[in-house]
């Protein structure tokens, strides 16, 4: 019997699991799932959950529920691979032999590697892409009786890249409703060159930026906050004042990864970005958030990953050679407020442009433009991901491959991609 | 589109970034260094040869990694590349700059 060991059970180990049950021939194989966590997570409602949407039954469930029977869950908490003896070794001594390993380890925020960040940490400073920064911060925003709420992202890569936004656009519905906007600044600071930095959706988007009445600070790399002083400084000296602050701390990858000396300077593992195989262990295979492969860290690139990964091991283990398939497609709806939404449908080489979806001219989504049906969309999206994501259904029209179909993409030069290896 | 550096033509894009790195060479260097009002000097050109090394390598670019790599501290990064170090010495060292997915 061989074994496949799967590190991680977020969304991507989630599907990986579930996608290899029925793949491989269990009567040769069994896959061992290992993550430290009793619960899995529907991560896009941290999103929602601080402006008073949703329960926590509708964004947690038992980390078991979503595996397949045949999965041997091991709930423990990972010391390092050793790449070398093919295997894992947990922190309560125990080892986990493997024949094939797959890292879904993901990413997490580190404040405390920004000086002060820590001070006031779910008092003044919240995160909210955990479930207790986004419990802490619902708990704040009930009864916040106003002045500068400071929407800030530390530095990239992170999570979900379009979330902060989103949660700009959300707390001006919020307080809005709430009859208190105008006791409200709602202040966005990044490190990039601006909300937008892609040409399509500079030029579309823009405008939501003025309309909502937030205001952008540029530029912005983060050197401290000084919490008793209610402010946030960056390396030119640059300094913002908050009365709140919601930021994106440093996304760094799992420590078990820096342990097993397999990471880069921010834990995120050598991946080739098209096979998705480590480039230090053919025997390793990564996807989802754990890998440093310059797709959006995203649900639904890790959904498309899963597809062509399991297609790749599948050829791995019968000697074949691995295809080149993934090209960095990435799906994300960007809610906006007021009931309306956005889709945005992309690629490593193809920047956001408008167009139909999934079905090229009929759509019935809209990308690149805000619309009532692109947000019931997202609502509809928290079902499609419990019952058909994380069990490795496929979705209809939805190709793994970006389709270039019902895009508006104009052939210009200068937009030659670039980054192509 | 096209431009015009010292009887050099160069694709750049609508924020005047080279689309073609093949197509930088020192000269095209020190034109967009001029344009952006930096005085370069042989720092500069350390930090800008660290910079192309890891786009050569696909490395994607952050303050971190310049912060990690021992070559420039981020205080003498903003004091040589003022006002957005890094958006302004990958536009002279002829790359992308870095980029959100919108």
């Amino acid at each position: 019997m061989k074994r496949i060991v799967i590190l991680g059970a977020g969304s991507a180990g989630t599907m990986m699991a579930n996608h290899l049950n029925k793949a491989l021939n269990l009567k040769e194989w069994e896959v061992a799932i290992i993550d430290e966590a009793p619960f899995h997570y529907y991560q896009p409602g941290f999103l929602f959950y601080p402006f008073g949407k949703y329960t926590e039954d509708d964004i947690r469930k038992d980390i078991r529920t979503s595996l397949p029977s045949s999965t041997h869950y091991i709930n423990a908490s990972i010391d390092r691979i050793d790449p070398k003896g093919k295997i894992v070794l947990l922190q309560n001594g125990g080892t986990e032999p493997y024949d094939l390993l797959i890292i879904a380890t993901g990413t997490q925020p580190a404040p405390e590697e920004v000086e002060g960040m820590k001070d006031g940490w779910y008092e003044d400073v919240f995160d909210f892409y955990t479930f207790d920064g986004a419990c802490a911060l619902r708990k704040k925003l009930e009864s916040w009786p106003g002045g500068r709420l400071v929407v800030h992202i530390c530095e990239t890569p992170i999570k979900c890249p379009v979330a902060p936004l989103e949660f700009a656009f959300l707390a001006d519905d919020f307080f809005y409703k709430k009859g208190m906007r105008d006791k409200v600044d709602i202040i966005y600071v990044t490190p990039m060159s601006g909300a937008f930095t892609k040409p399509v959706a500079s030029e579309k988007l823009g405008h939501l930026l003025k309309e909502k009445n937030i205001e952008v600070v540029s530029d912005f790399s983060i050197e401290r906050v000084d919490n008793p002083h209610k402010k946030i400084i960056d390396y030119a000296g640059q300094e913002v004042n908050y009365d709140l602050l919601v930021t994106i701390p440093p996304n760094l990858g799992n420590p078990c990864i820096e342990r097993s000396g397999l990471g880069d300077d921010a834990r995120f593992v050598p991946t080739d970005k098209h096979t998705l195989q480590s480039k230090a262990y053919p025997d390793i295979f990564v996807l989802g958030d754990a890998t440093n492969v310059p797709a959006s860290k995203a649900g639904s690139v890790a959904h498309f990953q899963a597809e062509l990964l399991t297609e790749n091991i599948l050829r791995f283990v019968e000697g074949k050679p691995l295809k080149p398939d993934f090209d960095g497609h990435a799906n994300c709806f960007i809610e906006t407020g007021k009931g309306k939404a956005l889709l945005i449908d992309f690629n490593y080489d193809q920047e956001p442009v408008t167009g139909t979806f999934p079905i090229a001219g009929i759509g019935p989504l809209k990308l690149l433009e805000e619309s009532r049906i692109n947000h019931w969309g997202k609502m509809a999206f928290r079902w499609i991901y419990w019952n058909m994501l994380l069990p490795g259904r496929k979705l209809p029209f939805v190709s793994p491959q970006m389709n270039i179909k019902g895009k508006n993409i104009k052939v210009k030069t200068e937009r030659k991609p670039v980054l192509q290896d | 589109m096209i431009k015009e550096m010292n009887s050099k033509q160069v694709e750049v894009n609508d924020e005047g970034y080279l689309t073609n790195f093949d197509q930088w060479d020192r000269q095209v260097g020190l034109n967009i260094a001029e344009e952006e009002e930096i005085t370069m000097t042989d720092r500069h050109w350390e930090v800008i040869a660290y910079l192309q090394e890891e786009f050569r390598k696909s490395e994607p670019l952050s303050i971190r990694k310049i912060k990690n790599s021992e070559v420039v501290s981020i205080k003498e990064f903003y004091d040589l590349f003022p006002g957005g170090p890094l958006k302004k010495a990958t536009k002279i060292a002829g790359i992308p700059k870095p980029a959100s997915c919108v």
